[in-house]
Formats: structure tokens, sequence, C-alpha cells
């Protein structure tokens, strides 16, 4: 069996990946270079491709066309066993007759590493994922956030040259969730693995990754690193994922450079041009931080407070539009419910879209 | 007050059914045991005498050092059999979706519908006819119909609680089939094939109706055996025939028991717990 | 795509083939002989089509073997049922089932041929239950409760009461209790409880459990000849199918025997599936996941 520790590599290349399930495609010619060393997040909505993307490079689902190529290797022939990459489960799938120690040392047992090197390596990732006291315990003896960590040791410390991570945290509780981020991303940059991450949560995939894809359909929408998706989503769509939760739509009024000013029935709002907008009308995204209560003497969409409550700091409000669009804001004080306010956002932060999706 | 009070009476009613029922079916056993060990019962609450001279009557009488080896060669085979056979169609059954799975399931599920009488007599003719009607073979044929399904049954929902990503996990890390059955599969299979195969076990000793429909002389299990003798009382002394039904109750809860350790009882009438 | 992929997409590769030895073997040893069975079954002795189905309706000594067994199984099917229903219902409360589970399990482990020997001595007039009786003053004369009816009626309780209690329980226990205690948060009595509760949500599976203690019931033949009265009382279908065929070697006519009486319990418990049908199927555990 070909399996090959740590291959010093140089990319990983999908070249239009396809995956049918029947009359479903779920993959629908995905092309993305992965560079040795980089944290790639897959992120998408439940139902995206995201997940059949990662079992296609396990090699656990066989494609139905494209091909995979390690530099000038192509492996998507290959079995999963021969491929020799780590992966996290979302549900860890540690195996319950083994106990963490063994589950650790799975993966270098399969591959004939010789018993003093296979003692000292399961050490060494026993000690990384802080399990010292733990490793002779069945994984149902385990809380979620051990078999967690078993299930990464378990991955890295076959020195894979790529770690594949399918949903990883999506079991644990929120406390927890935040502390294993940063172990996953510190075991990343202490092993300089590449890994590919797959999440539906843009949080997780904002704090991550160094580059994230965000597919939809079977289709990649967006590539970019975190700070270029988070300001400027490429589609409308990409914005709603990012946290753009007010979306109004209007007529355009002016244009002054990328700068458009839309009238929306209750009132004006200047925006950025996102995507190139043929027609006369726009859609307008914000995220809730942008946008804020302002003095009426300020441009401002007029709205009545129907919702608020207290997130630490500052308050979320969601306010609703004479014409019925609902407005998610922030305040610093707390607003009165059925008050009617005067909101605003800073044109650099408004997102325009067309308004005809393609 | 009432409410509780109509309770209680109900509660007691039906308890002092089920005392009735268990008394009767303890005394019933404990009759037959004994007899066995009895020089003469007639007219009387007791025996006048005990003695264990039945069993060596027995044993000689029936032969039944030749029907106990028969009767384990035939459970041990229809056992390993099932096996072999009922496990790898169990986790097709549960690992896959395919065309015809409806069908495949609706024969394995038949031959628990349909009473051994009824599959038995044609199966039984055929069996002769090919002539291994009366011989070992047909009587361990026969029992397979209604085990292979039984372990199918049994290993379908055991197989569906182990998560497919299990398996997916020891490809990725390395490990091919060969390897994923061994270090993964088996372990983890272990303890339902077990149970499986302990049920057919007991079912196997206590399956009169086919093993009757299809055995020779030379091939009888213990409790066709048992059945001759009863049938044929009168032949021979009431105890000596006891002390076989003994000895084939002491085989059978042997086993019952060993069962009893990994199987929930349920599970001996062909359901498990865990209802769906 | 290749046809092999057009398979596998369609569920079909290498571990379904796992599933084809034992379909095979079914094929082999329940299928075909059924078939067989039924072809000889139209090819009796005296050469005509019908002429075993025309004996078997003619004869009143196989005819009637309907009528006997019907008047044995069904009875007591439904008793037990009867009695197994609230049993099962008081046992799933108690914490400690699994004993009384396994003394009940000990008669259908130990089969019909043993509970039949036990019972020619213990329900013979010299037999316990006959001392108790007349001890307790309820007789006074011994009596005989074997070689009739009242034998094999009482047979099929002792194995098949367990039989059916054991199922009944299962379903019993299916039943997420807090759909009970809803039902009691709401106002509803226990008798109410069970009415609107309980009952809707366990029919589906007494259905079930009335079949298959049915099907146990239908097919009785070894304590019918030996604590029964198997020439007259107690000449059940199955006997006269044993005795076409191993005291007559008329395969053919037992086979006919053998189909009718498939056929004829097949008729009542399609009958009780397809009342089933007519009920609501669906979880019994509450809407979890």
């Amino acid at each position: 069996m070909g399996v090959a520790t740590r291959p010093a590599f140089g990319t990983l290349r999908l070249d239009g990946l396809q995956r049918d399930f029947g009359a479903l495609n779920a993959l629908k010619g995905l092309d993305l270079t992965i560079r040795q060393g980089e944290f790639i997040a897959l992120l998408g909505p439940s139902g995206c491709g995201k997940s059949t993307a990662l079992n296609c490079i396990a090699g656990l689902l066989p494609l139905t066309g494209g091909s995979i190529w390690l530099d000038d290797r192509r492996i998507d022939t290959l079995r999963p066993e021969e491929r020799g990459f780590g992966m996290v489960f979302q549900n860890y799938a540690l195996f319950p007759h083994l106990t963490a120690r063994r589950n650790i040392g799975f993966g270098l047992r399969m591959r004939g590493v010789a018993k003093p090197e296979l003692d000292r390596r399961v050490d060494a990732a026993i000690a990384m994922v802080r399990l010292e006291s733990q490793s002779e315990k069945l994984p149902g003896q385990m809380s979620g956030g051990q078999q967690q960590r078993v299930a990464i040791a378990r991955a890295v410390v076959v020195e894979p040259p790529l770690v594949l991570m399918d949903e990883p945290l999506s079991n644990l509780d929120a406390k927890l969730r935040i502390e294993m981020r940063q172990e996953i991303r510190r075991i990343h940059n202490q092993l300089g693995t590449t890994t590919v991450y797959v999440t539906h949560d843009q949080e997780e995939a904002l704090s991550l990754a160094d580059r994230i894809v965000v597919l939809r359909d079977g289709r990649i929408r967006q590539v970019g690193a975190p700070e270029e998706l988070y300001a400027r989503p490429a589609h409308l769509d990409v914005a709603e994922f990012m946290g753009y939760r007010t979306r109004l739509a209007g007529r355009i009024l002016a244009r002054d450079g990328a700068f458009l000013t839309v009238d929306l029935g209750f009132g004006q709002l200047q925006g950025v041009e996102a995507a190139p907008i043929a027609g006369d009308t726009a859609l307008l995204a914000l995220r809730p931080d942008d946008l804020q209560p302002v003095a009426d003497s300020a441009p401002h969409l007029l709205a009545c407070v129907e919702a608020v409550e207290f997130i630490g700091r500052e308050f979320h409000g969601v306010a609703r539009s004479a014409q019925g669009d609902a407005l998610h804001f922030r305040a610093t004080a707390r607003p009165a419910l059925g008050e009617m306010l005067c909101l605003g956002a800073d044109p650099q932060r408004v997102l325009a879209y067309p308004d005809a999706q393609p | 007050m009432r409410r509780t009070l109509i309770d209680r009476l109900w509660s007691t009613a039906l308890w002092t059914l089920v005392g009735f029922f268990i008394v009767n079916l303890l005394a019933l056993i404990g009759t037959v045991v004994v007899s066995s060990f009895a020089t003469r019962w007639l007219r009387s609450w007791l025996p006048a005498d005990w003695t264990l001279r039945w069993y060596a009557a027995a044993w000689n009488e029936f032969q039944l050092g030749d029907v106990l080896l028969t009767t384990f060669q035939v459970v041990l085979a229809v056992v390993a059999l099932s096996a072999i056979f009922g496990v790898p169609a169990a986790y097709a059954l549960a690992r896959r979706d395919f065309p015809g799975k409806r069908l495949a399931m609706l024969l394995l599920l038949l031959p628990m519908l349909v009473p051994p009488v009824t599959y038995g007599i044609p199966l039984a003719t055929v069996l002769y006819q090919t002539g291994l009607g009366g011989s070992m073979a047909g009587v361990i044929l026969a029992n397979l119909v209604p085990s292979i399904p039984f372990v199918v049954l049994v290993m379908i929902p055991f197989i569906e609680q182990i998560d497919p990503r299990i398996e997916a996990a020891a490809r990725v890390f390395g490990a091919g089939t060969g390897r994923l059955f061994v270090h993964v599969l088996l372990p983890l299979l272990a303890p339902g094939v077990m149970a499986a195969l302990l049920l057919v076990l007991v079912r196997t000793i206590a399956m009169f109706e086919l093993t009757f429909l299809t055995a020779g002389p030379t091939s009888q299990t213990l409790v066709v055996a048992l059945y001759y003798a009863v049938f044929a009382s009168g032949v021979r002394a009431v105890q000596s025939i006891d002390a076989m039904a003994v000895i084939y109750m002491g085989v059978t809860l042997v086993w019952l028991l060993i069962a009893l350790r990994f199987v929930n009882p349920t599970q001996l009438v062909g359901r498990s717990k865990r209802s769906g | 795509m290749t046809s092999r992929e057009r398979l596998a997409a369609r569920g079909v590769d290498g571990v379904t083939l796992l599933v084809l030895p034992a379909v095979a073997l079914l094929v082999l040893l329940f299928v075909y002989p059924f078939l067989y069975g039924l072809f000889l079954s139209f090819r009796p002795k005296d050469g005509s089509l019908l002429g075993n189905y025309a004996r078997f309706f003619d004869d009143p000594f196989f005819r009637d073997t309907i009528w006997v067994t019907m008047r044995l199984a069904l009875p007591v099917t439904l008793l037990n049922l009867l009695l197994a229903l609230p049993i099962a219902l008081r046992v799933r409360h108690l914490r400690r089932q699994r004993l009384l589970i396994t003394v009940l399990v000990l008669p259908i482990t130990l089969g019909t041929v043993l509970v039949s020997e036990g019972m020619l001595n213990y329900f013979g007039p010299q037999g316990w239950f006959s001392r108790t009786l007349m001890l307790l003053g309820v007789i006074s004369a011994p009596v005989k409760l074997v070689q009739s009816y009242t034998g094999v009626f009482l047979s099929l309780l002792i194995t098949g009461f367990p039989f059916t209690f054991l199922l009944t329980l299962s379903y019993v226990t299916g039943i997420d209790p807090a759909l009970e205690q809803a039902g009691a948060t709401l106002g509803a009595g226990p008798a109410r409880r069970f009415r609107h509760v309980l009952l809707p949500l366990l029919l589906p599976g007494l259905a079930i459990t009335f079949c298959l203690s049915f099907v146990q019931a239908y097919s009785v033949l070894p304590s019918a000849v030996l604590v029964g009265d198997p020439s007259r009382a107690t000449r059940v279908i199955s006997i006269a199918a044993y005795q076409a065929a191993i005291e007559e070697y008329d395969y053919a006519m037992a086979s006919t025997v053998a189909l009718i009486m498939g056929a004829t319990q097949l008729a009542v418990v399609g009958m009780a599936l397809g009342l089933r049908g007519l009920l609501y199927r669906g979880p019994a555990g509450g809407a979890k996941g």
C-alpha cells in the first residue's frame, strides 16, 4: 500500500470535480488550487455540496467527473486508504472499541510504523491535544470535547499532507466551540499541515481560514481571504451568508463613481456597487452593526422599532419600515418599542447588488 | 380515594393472575423433575421413594448419547451456516439501498411469518426426492430456513447503529478491506453476532416441527426423540421418559442461561426491545 | 459513466452482492419447495387436476380440520392477547422486569413437546393440579384435563401466553412515557389515557402480535397429538398434513393440506393486517427527531 508520510507537496488541485447522486448534481465542476500550508474553509449552507467535496477529496465518494491532483500525481483513482490523508469527522467517528491511545495510533499501525516510534508519536500527539490523563479511556467514557481532541490527534499524528475536517465543531456547545477553534488553529500552525475545513458557520470560517471558499448549489460562488469576503461579498447570497441581514430593494437615483444613491420609498441610502448593476433598480445589503440611529438631519430611513434584545455592550433591534421591510440595527441606548427611529449607515458599508440574481 | 382503590384491586387481580400462571408453570416443570427421580409415583403427592436409575435407563433405552451427539452436530452446523449466510446479508441490507431490496426483505421475513409445518411439508417432500430426506444434511438445511432470516433480522438494527463513518475513518487512516474487517468490523459486530447466534442455538435445540418432518431414525435431535418417546408412552416407564425430558431441559436451560447473559429475553420471540 | 459506476450510483456494488448467498439459499429451500408443493398439489394420485382439493373439501375428515383448528387457535390467541395487554401495561412500570421475563421465556424455550410431557402428569387425574383443587374443595372427584380439547387449549395458553406477552411488552415499552404524562397534565384519567393515548398507539403493534401468535397457535402439532384428542376433537389441520405425508406417503395430498393450511391462516392474518391498515402507524416515541 503506497501510504507516504508527509511527502512535500506544492499544490493540491481540484479540476472540475463533479458528483451526481442519481439525478441530483451535488457538485457541478469544482475548480480549486490549494497551496501547501494553507487553511481553507469550505463554507456554505447545508446541501451546497461542501461535505460532498470533502468526501470526494478523501476518496470516500467516487467522482462522477473531473480529477484531483497532488502536484503531478493524479489521486482521484486511489482508494481512501491509499491517499494517506487525515480526516476529522463530524461526529468524530472514533472507534468505540479502542482506547483514546489506540484510536490515535490506528493510522500509524496501519502504516506499519514500528512500536517505539509509534509510541513516541502517539505520546506527542496526546500531549499536543492535552489528553495525557485520559489516554486509556474508551470514547464512550469521554466528553464531547475530549472525543474531539482524540479525533484531531488521530488525524494529525500520521503527519498527513492534508487534513480534512468535516464540521468538526458542530456537536459542541458554544463555549467549547470557541476553545476548540483556537486549538485547531494552533495545531495547524504548529505542524504546518494543509487543512481543508468544512463548515456552515461563517464565524468559524472567518476566524480560522486563510482562504474561504463559498459554495452554493454545487458551485463556487466566491473565493477569498476572510477580510475580503467580509467586506466585499461578490454576490447577494454570499453577503447574506456573511451576516448582511437587512436587504432592501429600491430604485437608483444617482451614480457617483462606485457610489449609488438609492430611493427605498421610505427614505434614501447611499451605497457602493458591490457587483455590476445594469438596470436602474438595486438591492442593498447591510449588516446590523452598520445600521444605527442617526440625527434626523442626516440622510436616514424611518422605521418603527418592533423588537429589541440586549446583546452585551449594545442593543440589537429590528425595526419595520412603512413598506414592511425588516431592518436590523444596533444601538447603544435601549430604543423604546413602537418608537419611530431615524436609521443611517456609512455609504462605504452599504453594498448594492443587481436586483435580479443571475 | 375511590380511584386508588379500584386501581389497587385491578393491580392485585393482575398480579394474582401472573402469580397463578407462574406457579402452575413451575409446578408443571417440577412434576417432570420429581417424576424422573421417583421409584414409584401413583396416587400420592410425592413419590414413594427416590432413585437415579431412570437416567441410566433413559440413556440406554433412547440411545441418548447418539441423540445428543446428533443434536449438537445439527445445532452447531445450523449456527455456523446461519452466521456465514446471514451476517453478510444483514450487512448488505443495513448498509445499501438497492433495487430489489424490498423483495429481498420480504423473502427474509416470510419464513418467520409462515409456520414451520406449512413450508416444512413441501420442503420435506423436496428433500426426500433429492435423497437428503432423513439425513442429517436434510435436517440442517431445513433448520436454516428460519435461522438465516432470524440472524438477518437481529443483525440489521445492530449494524445500522454502527456509524458508517467509523468504517470511513478506518479507510481514510489506511485500512484496506481486509484490515478494516479484522480491526474494526469484527470487534464491533462481535457482540451482535454472538447474541444472534446464541438465539439461533436456543431456537434450533427447541425446533420441533422442521426436524420432525425431515429427520430419519439416525438424524433425530433431542426434542424429536422426546416426542417419539412421549408419543409411544406405555412402551417405556413414564419416569424414564421424564428423565429424558429433564436431560432435554438441562441442555436447553444451560444455553438459555448463557444466552440471557448477552441478549434481552424479548429477542427470543424475534423482536428487539428497541421497538420501532 | 461506466455501467459499473451507474450500478454503484443506484447502490449496487460489492457489498450489495453479500446479500445474494442468503437469498439464493432461501429461494432454494423456501420458495422452490413452496412452488413445487403447489405444482404437486395439482397432480393427485387419481390424475385429475383438482382431485386433491376436491378430496379435502368433500371429506369431512379433512374439511373439518379447518374448523377444529380455528376453534382452538382463535379463542386462545384472543385470550392470550387480552391477558397480555393489561399485564404488560403493569409490568412496564416494574423495575425488576428481567426475572419475570426470564421465567416467562422458559415455556417458549422448552417448547411444546416438553410442556405436553409435563402436562400429561400435572393436569392428569392424579396430578398436582387436580389434587390441589380437591384439597381446596373446588372439585370432589379427580379431573383429567388432558387428552381433550381443554388439554390442547391449556398447552397453547402455557406456551402462547408468554410469547404474546413478550411481544406486547416490547410494543408497550416502545411508547414514550412522556406521551402518557402529557395526557395526564391535560386532564385525562388512567382510563381515558388508555383509551385515547395508549390504545391508538398500541393497536398496530397488537395487530402484529395477534398475527404472530395466531400463526403459532394455528400450526399446533405436538401438543394436539400428545395432550389432545388427535383423532377427533383436536384433529387439527397440521395433523392431517402430517399423516398424509408420513403415514400415507401421499406427498401430493400432504402438500395440498399444507397449502390450504397456509391459505386459511393467511386469510385470518390478512384480515387482521387489513384492519391494521386503517390505523395510525407512525412513531410512538413522541415527535423528537
